[in-house]
């Protein structure tokens, strides 16, 4: 049972009457802007979503046709950076929250670390990116690199989720293990990482939420090319890359623009209402999205 | 709880009054008139034929059949009763202590009469709570007015995460004090009055967090202090203290008598003995805190009727 | 005992894997600062060396032009970058926090949780399409009030609305970290509401305030498709917000896909400012909850 909400006294007087009007004007404009950015979506965007849309190739710089070789591109994107960030993240999440490795100077460095890297903004990912991975690992302009620039993105977050998932495991369990006599990497793969896995999931989940939502890390990484690519080496477009070229650079694509910005909004509602569904029934009352 | 014979036992009990101490409550005890009848609820058998039967002075709180529910799940509708049908007359300038094991509703009792049990959600009080013949429960009544009348301190020391000054001139300039002058005169009188002046006259601007417990919860005795209120609230003042800053506080509190009415709950029964001129001894019965027993202190300790009270004051003697 | 021996040996090299495979992850991960700062520097060297660091200080901006090659003042778009951050951070604060306040303890409880919910999804929604958005919907609006259109304001508005559920999060974790007890004291005195927040809460909540502050600027300050959506991109100090302007991180993503030399290399440039703009912001968040721990 959840404490009961602390109550404040009613209100009294001009102050307190003041003060509720301006809370409620806050709460209209917000809920207001919020309704009519979707309302806005759904009324230029619903038009022109349809199967054909999903499946058909682009044409004509995005004005006509689909956006099936963007959905790929995005995909495989998405599963680059997850496959690199997965492991690394993990480990590092490990180190923190399991081996005691918290506290030590070490650890500290690696938690500043990456509270300095969660606070990048994302066009330096996008220049880092571009100078290391495309030029000097001599990736080009390609999906791998884009992939990777997310991943080096969404690692802090990742991390975070990831080790709040570890602590949440109950300290007896692994007490029970130790006492089995259970080392250390067989506590952890037989009874602390299936423990946490519902935490590491919502991890997961967030970062893809990032990671979707990302465009300007993905501009000279994974490029602007719109053709179905071939292999991890060819230059792919993401969805949001596709949404701001086509509003900004292509001339009358606009209503492809809305339909593919519905598109990505329903994904990440999706998917960002699955990590907090998933987080509320871990019991964690609120969690920031990145 | 079904054990009547031998409840709970403060750790902390043991402790003796000093003889002085003893000559001074019985003096204090015989200061008032009609002490013996004032407490007495029905139900309570404590009547004392050669009790004088007038009561000259007004009490300062007459509670009436006080009952207050706390509303656990909305959907089931019963609740727990934190205490039931509570009769007690409060004197006025005095010190009356609430004692009992823990859960007995002294706590609810306490914060209902400054009505802070309307913080708590699905909470009710019925009955009746009077101040100068004015029922303080009805919804109508001032509850800012009702709690500039009646201060409360807490168990745990809250000072306000802000400056010495400020935690004092908060309550001051919510209640009308513009004047500069007067707030500074009125803080200085207050921490004077609760002996932090010496201490803290340099340092007013700095944190009042940066202050030892014993040292923050005399602050926030001052801050109750400040709106220069009519009774006072203590809800176990000195548990949450180390023993010498816990000895300072009860003196305090003992120094207040004829000033303010003081009410205070604790679980240390030498100190209700030290300071108290009247006690209530609450009990759960039924699941439900009752009091059972209220007088002049003496007698309560010394010559208590009812068995429940016998053996709770007995465990406190060893 | 002898034949647990082998196990045991597995066991205990198995144990060593982990922590070193643990160590190099992490250390992987904090490289990627180290490899990004690195970078950073690297690639903006040649700029620096070539020219200094005073002519980046300059008000004007011809990368390519000229028969000296090309001037790479940055003040104008570092002025746009702040005005556009500190108008956002101006507007979304009081409504951030009114709105956590009213999450926390105005709303009944069935509201708050709605009005958090509609916040979280506010904050899921990504940059391109508040952008997208403030170009389809905002620049004509703005255009009808004051040609261009494309402009400060356009951009202190989408910005303002992105971070606003950053900043609503943190207000809402750092009030509901409040200790019931000082509300209660509060209300013991006899304080009004206004009093109580104001007076009381607020206060007791901020360091956790300023922490989500100080990240709600960086995010402004960082933030790129939005701004360059909707903000015309002229590279000059706005006299009104009604003038477009051009921020760092905007003139990056419009310029990086044909730099060259050391055109590429004053980009680097600006990246790095930002780069050391945001670190210094996230350090100091740190330091404000370091402490508020070390004096609770």
């Amino acid at each position: 049972m959840t404490a009961p909400r602390h109550r404040l006294p009613p209100p009294q007087g001009l102050a307190d009457r003041l003060l509720g009007a301006a809370a409620s004007a806050a709460v209209l404009a917000i809920v207001g802007v919020f309704a009519w950015l979707l309302a806005d979506l759904l009324r230029h965007g619903l038009g022109g979503l349809s199967w054909h849309f999903l499946m058909a190739p682009v044409e004509a710089a995005g004005r006509a046709g689909g956006i099936a070789p963007i959905l790929v591109s995005t995909l495989a994107i998405l599963a680059i950076c997850l496959a690199a960030a997965l492991p690394i993240g993990l480990g590092t999440a490990i180190l923190l929250a399991e081996l005691g490795d918290a506290n030590s100077r070490f650890g500290r460095f690696v938690r500043r670390c990456l509270d300095i890297l969660a606070g990048m903004p994302s066009i330096v990912f996008g220049l880092f990116g571009n100078a290391f991975f495309s030029l000097v690992l001599g990736l080009g302009f390609s999906l791998l690199a884009g992939g990777l620039t997310l991943a080096c993105m969404v690692l802090p977050l990742f991390i975070r989720e990831a080790e709040e998932g570890l602590r949440a495991v109950p300290q007896e369990q692994r007490l029970a293990a130790a006492a089995l006599g259970l080392g250390r990497w067989r506590m952890l793969w037989l009874v602390v990482l299936p423990a946490a896995a519902p935490g590491l999931f919502v991890g997961l989940v967030l970062a893809v939420g990032r990671a979707l939502a990302e465009t300007a890390a993905l501009l000279f990484t994974s490029g602007y090319v719109d053709r179905m690519p071939g292999s991890l080496l060819d230059s792919g477009r993401a969805l949001s890359i596709h949404i701001y070229d086509l509003s900004m650079n292509v001339p009358g694509g606009e209503a492809n623009a809305y339909t593919a910005a519905l598109v990505l909004v329903a994904l990440l509602l999706a998917i960002n209402s699955a990590a907090a569904w998933l987080a509320g029934r871990l019991g964690r009352a609120r969690w920031q999205v990145a | 709880m079904t054990s009547q014979t031998h409840p709970a036992r403060p750790s902390d009990t043991a402790t003796d009054p000093a003889p002085d101490e003893v000559s001074r409550r019985l003096r204090s005890v015989d200061t008032v008139p009609g002490s013996d009848g004032v407490l007495c609820g029905p139900g309570c058998d404590c009547s004392d034929p050669a009790a004088p039967p007038a009561v000259d002075t007004p009490p300062a709180l007459r509670i009436r059949d006080l009952s207050c529910t706390y509303c656990a799940a909305r959907v089931s509708g019963e609740g727990h009763v934190a205490y039931r049908a509570v009769d007690l007359d409060i004197p006025a300038r005095r010190i009356t202590a609430l004692i009992g094991p823990s859960g007995c509703g002294k706590t609810s009792f306490l914060s209902s009469l400054n009505r802070l049990t309307d913080l708590i959600d699905g909470c009710r009080v019925t009955g009746r709570l009077e101040i100068d013949g004015v029922d303080i429960l009805a919804p109508a009544h001032d509850v800012v007015a009702l709690r500039r009348r009646v201060g409360m301190v807490f168990q745990k020391p809250n000072p306000f995460p802000l400056s010495i000054r400020r935690n004092l001139e908060l309550p001051l300039r919510e209640h009308g004090v513009r004047n500069r002058a007067e707030r500074a005169a009125r803080i200085e009188a207050v921490l004077r009055d609760v002996g932090l002046w010496r201490e803290v006259e340099h340092r007013l601007d700095r944190s009042a967090l940066a202050l030892s417990g014993g040292q923050q919860q005399r602050l926030c005795i001052a801050r109750a202090l400040v709106l220069e209120p009519e009774i006072v609230l203590f809800d176990e003042p000195c548990s949450a203290l180390d023993p010498l800053s816990s000895g300072v506080v009860e003196d305090l509190i003992a120094s207040f008598r004829e000033r303010f009415t003081v009410v205070i709950v604790t679980h240390n029964l030498a100190q209700a003995r030290r300071i108290a001129d009247h006690t209530a001894f609450f009990w759960l019965v039924d699941g439900a805190g009752t009091l059972v027993e209220s007088g002049p202190t003496a007698a309560l300790f010394d010559h208590p009727h009812h068995p429940l009270t016998r053996a709770y004051v007995d465990g406190a003697r060893g | 005992m002898s034949r647990w021996r082998p196990d045991a040996d597995r066991a205990r090299l198995d144990d060593r894997l982990l922590v070193v495979a643990a160590r190099v992850s992490a250390a992987a991960s904090a490289g990627i600062v180290l490899l990004i700062g690195g970078f950073l520097l690297v690639e903006s060297l040649p700029a620096l060396r070539a020219l200094g660091v005073a002519p980046f200080a300059g008000m004007s901006w011809h990368p390519t032009g000229g028969t000296d090659g090309g001037q790479f003042g940055l003040m104008p778009m570092l002025v746009g970058t702040l005005a556009a951050g500190g108008g956002a951070v101006a507007l979304a604060t009081p409504l951030a926090l009114l709105a956590a306040v009213v999450c926390v303890f105005l709303a009944p409880p069935r509201i708050a949780l709605l009005l958090g919910r509609v916040i979280e999804l506010l904050a899921g929604i990504p940059s391109v399409v508040y952008g997208f958005w403030g170009l389809v919907v905002l620049v004509p609006l703005i255009r009808r009030l004051e040609p261009p259109g494309p402009s400060l304001l356009a951009g202190i508005l989408v910005l303002a609305l992105m971070i606003l559920p950053t900043l609503a999060l943190a207000a809402d974790a750092a009030l509901r970290a409040v200790p019931r007890e000082l509300l209660t004291a509060a209300s013991a005195l006899g304080l009004s509401r206004t009093t109580t927040l104001v007076g009381v809460a607020l206060p007791a909540a901020r360091s956790g305030l300023w922490t989500g502050l100080l990240l709600g600027v960086g995010r402004a300050l960082g933030e790129t498709m939005a701004v360059l959506m909707v903000c015309g991109n002229v590279v000059q100090v706005p006299g009104t917000v009604f003038d477009p302007v051009r921020t760092l991180t905007a003139n990056i993503a419009l310029e990086m896909a044909y730099a060259l030399d050391l055109h590429r290399a004053a980009l680097f440039v600006s990246g790095l400012v930002l780069a050391l703009l945001v670190t210094v912001l996230v350090l100091a968040a740190q330091a404000t909850t370091a402490g508020s721990e070390a004096h609770p």
